[in-house]
């Protein structure tokens, strides 16, 4: 049997599904990905490190502030400047509303029709019309808070090396209060919600990677760890990690030097770092009977509602205790070196590596998106998932094949290169 | 009466573009019933053979086969819309225009020779006739609405081509070049944003790419006499997300001036 998925939808970007069984036995499973490659890394030698930010938000129309972030923070980290206070804040604030879009995408627009049984939410919205209209409204708050900070929704303009072009006024900000409280609400209904989908069975022994800071839920800064013994500063990332190159994906596939495959995103952050949510999160975690260690990746779903409720919860605490910060941005002068900077955009961690010389050229490039760094774990989870489901149909199969990739959100643009399922029985 | 169908298609992008679709949160419900969303991937698993009446373009052409891709499509298709800075100028990925497609493979990948490409990223109009072209990387929104409301109501989009200028007029911006010296794109940039650079503080970068007329040449030696801007940089400025168009000349020019 082949269980072939030639173009997989609901994903972020281009690439298919391949699946060969022969004997009751899984022989071979590809995650394809031919999205284009667009050559970032090459491109950006030669431009000025400014203009990092705004350059690679252009690899992801869906987490363009993740990379906005990591390349900012790996410039300043090169250039010896500390981003702190309101500032620091103001840029947590933006990534919550990141958050908050692009996780209500993924939830409500993307994953919830595979566990209803529907090609789209626009059809799902015939039967559950009041859970697709939460999820938008949800969608819509968080847009709406990254286009105040950010100047709009998608390709902000407002984040540079050093903080912002321009500070949002305390009554600007006030503004969008009471959405945020409203979503905060909404967001507590869809976590109970999300609960009660059926959830198919597979558990693994994932290694799961993500940042970890002593004070917060991780987005902006933090060690890099993870559950089988990892704890290193981002500096040291290419110590422990590397990308190969398979001919079936035009993404590059990463590991951890010692160990292999590991996982990263809302379930890897989740495991690691629930103490550090958001009190109300936790507890409507616990509510629901979801808390840590979860390894059945179809949770992912209540996860990404879990980091919904606790982005609201965040901003509103920021929104109320808003001080407009005096300066915009941080003063620097230019010099040479490499940086280093990673962030948690909503899929996992994101690791920028920056070479510049003394005229704020930049020479050397380096980028590792999220889902590049999940193709590994993706597939095995193809792996098990078909070899435990053996006795279902084709077409059934092919259905809860996608949806197994579907629970890492995918995003085939980021890994610079999407999806097609095709599952083959000789 | 048969419903419009509408295909939204991808190639070398961001997804930015198409994702504005789906940012419409309060119209995408009562817009897909009003359609037949008859090919969408980033959106649904329905895949519905054509002809289309609307066909949304997102992405630069890359590929030897999405060559080939585009011109079915284009068949297959009564009103194509090129939407974005990729599809309507090749996008930022067009830098690779500049260099040597070969050098850009091997310092990506390991492994160049799995890597299929193009020298070129090209723009739609490049390939097949394109019957409208939003600007913008990303597209307006609100644009993109209007311009399927009116296709559904049987009306002719048009879509205005004044400067940015314009628009920070409207808004009541004070300009960021006359009053702090901040270069700004906004005098030889296609409007549609809203002038969000300025209203932030910030120069325009031009992501909408150039307006009908420019005047670069003026604007340019305005940068580099009055503000002391190296032509290194204002060559950059001219090669970002739009570098298959207008500016393309001037570019040249102010580039040979420096060598």
């Amino acid at each position: 049997m082949r269980i072939k998925v030639g173009n997989l939808a609901r994903v972020e970007g281009e690439g298919g599904i391949y699946v060969r069984v022969k004997g009751g036995k899984v022989q071979e499973v590809r995650l394809n990905i031919f999205e284009p490659p667009r050559f970032f890394e090459a491109f950006l030698r030669g431009r000025r490190f400014d203009e990092a930010p705004d350059i690679t938000a252009r690899i992801c129309g869906i987490c363009p502030v993740a990379y906005q972030m990591s390349s900012s923070h790996a410039m300043e980290d090169l250039l010896g400047v500390k981003v702190g206070g309101g500032l620091r804040t103001l840029r947590r604030l933006i990534y919550c509303g990141e958050w908050i879009e692009s996780h209500a995408l993924h939830v409500f627009l993307l994953h919830a029709p595979d566990f209803l049984g529907y090609q789209s939410a626009m059809e799902m919205a015939g039967d559950h019309r009041d859970v697709v209209e939460k999820g938008l409204n949800l969608k819509r708050i968080g847009n709406a808070l990254v286009a105040l900070v950010g100047g709009r929704e998608i390709h902000p303009v407002n984040l540079r090396v050093g903080g912002f072009y321009r500070v949002p006024g305390k009554e600007e900000l006030r503004g969008i209060l009471e959405d945020l409280k409203r979503g905060r609400d909404l967001a507590v209904e869809m976590v109970r919600w999300a609960s009660t989908l059926p959830f198919p069975d597979l558990e693994r022994d994932y290694e799961f990677v993500a940042l970890s800071h002593p004070d917060e839920y991780p987005m902006n800064e933090g060690r890099i760890v993870s559950n089988k013994g990892l704890d290193i500063d981002v500096r040291d990332y290419d110590d422990h990690f590397v990308e190969e190159q398979v001919p079936h994906s035009t993404a590059l596939h990463s590991r951890l030097k010692e160990r292999g495959h590991y996982l990263v995103g809302p379930l890897a952050r989740f495991n690691l770092n629930f103490e550090r949510l958001r009190p109300i999160a936790r507890e409507i975690a616990r509510e629901v009977g979801l808390v840590p260690p979860c390894r059945n990746p179809f949770l992912s779903i209540v996860v990404r509602t879990i980091e919904i409720l606790h982005a609201f919860d965040e901003a509103v605490g920021i929104v109320e205790g808003y001080e407009e910060p005096g300066e915009a941005s941080i003063e620097f002068e230019v010099r040479e070196g490499t940086g280093y900077g990673c962030t948690e955009a909503p899929r996992g961690i994101l690791y920028h590596r920056y070479t510049i010389d003394g005229r704020g050229i930049i020479r050397d490039a380096k980028i590792v998106p999220p889902t590049s760094q999940n193709q590994g774990v993706m597939e095995e989870d193809l792996r098990k998932f078909v070899e435990m489901n053996l006795h279902m149909a084709e077409e059934e199969l092919t259905f809860r094949s996608e949806q197994t990739i579907r629970n890492y959100d995918p995003c085939i643009s980021c890994s610079t290169h999407l999806l097609k399922v095709e599952i083959r029985r000789d | 009466m048969r419903k419009i169908r509408l295909a939204v298609w991808k190639f070398a992008s961001c997804d930015g573009c198409q994702l504005s679709l789906l940012d419409c949160e309060e119209e995408l419900l009562p817009l897909s019933e009003a359609v037949e969303v008859a090919y969408f991937l980033e959106a649904s698993r329905r895949v519905e053979k054509g002809p289309y009446h609307i066909s949304l373009v997102e992405g630069s052409i890359t590929t030897p086969h999405d060559v080939e891709r585009i011109k079915r499509i284009r068949r297959a298709s009564r009103y194509l819309i090129a939407i974005g800075a990729c599809a309507t100028a090749g996008g930022i990925q067009a830098l690779r225009n500049l260099r040597d497609v070969e050098e850009f493979t091997s310092l990506v990948y390991a492994r160049p020779e799995y890597i299929d490409t193009l020298k070129d990223s090209t723009p739609v109009s490049h390939h097949v006739k394109v019957d409208l072209e939003l600007r913008g990387c990303p597209i307006n929104k609100h644009q993109l609405l209007y311009v399927l409301i009116s296709l559904l109501n049987g009306r002719t989009p048009s879509i205005p081509s004044h400067s940015l200028c314009l628009e920070c007029k409207m808004k009541d911006n004070v300009c960021v070049m006359v009053s702090e010296g901040v270069p700004c794109m906004g005098p030889v940039t296609h409007g549609g944003c809203g002038a969000i650079c300025p209203s932030y503080r910030r120069g325009c970068y031009g992501c909408y790419g150039p307006s009908e007329t420019v005047n670069m040449e003026s604007l340019g030696r305005w940068w580099i006499e009055r503000y002391g801007m190296e032509r290194e940089e204002l060559v950059r400025r001219l090669r970002t997300f739009n570098i298959e168009g207008a500016l393309a000349p001037f570019a040249r020019s102010f580039e040979g001036e420096g060598a």
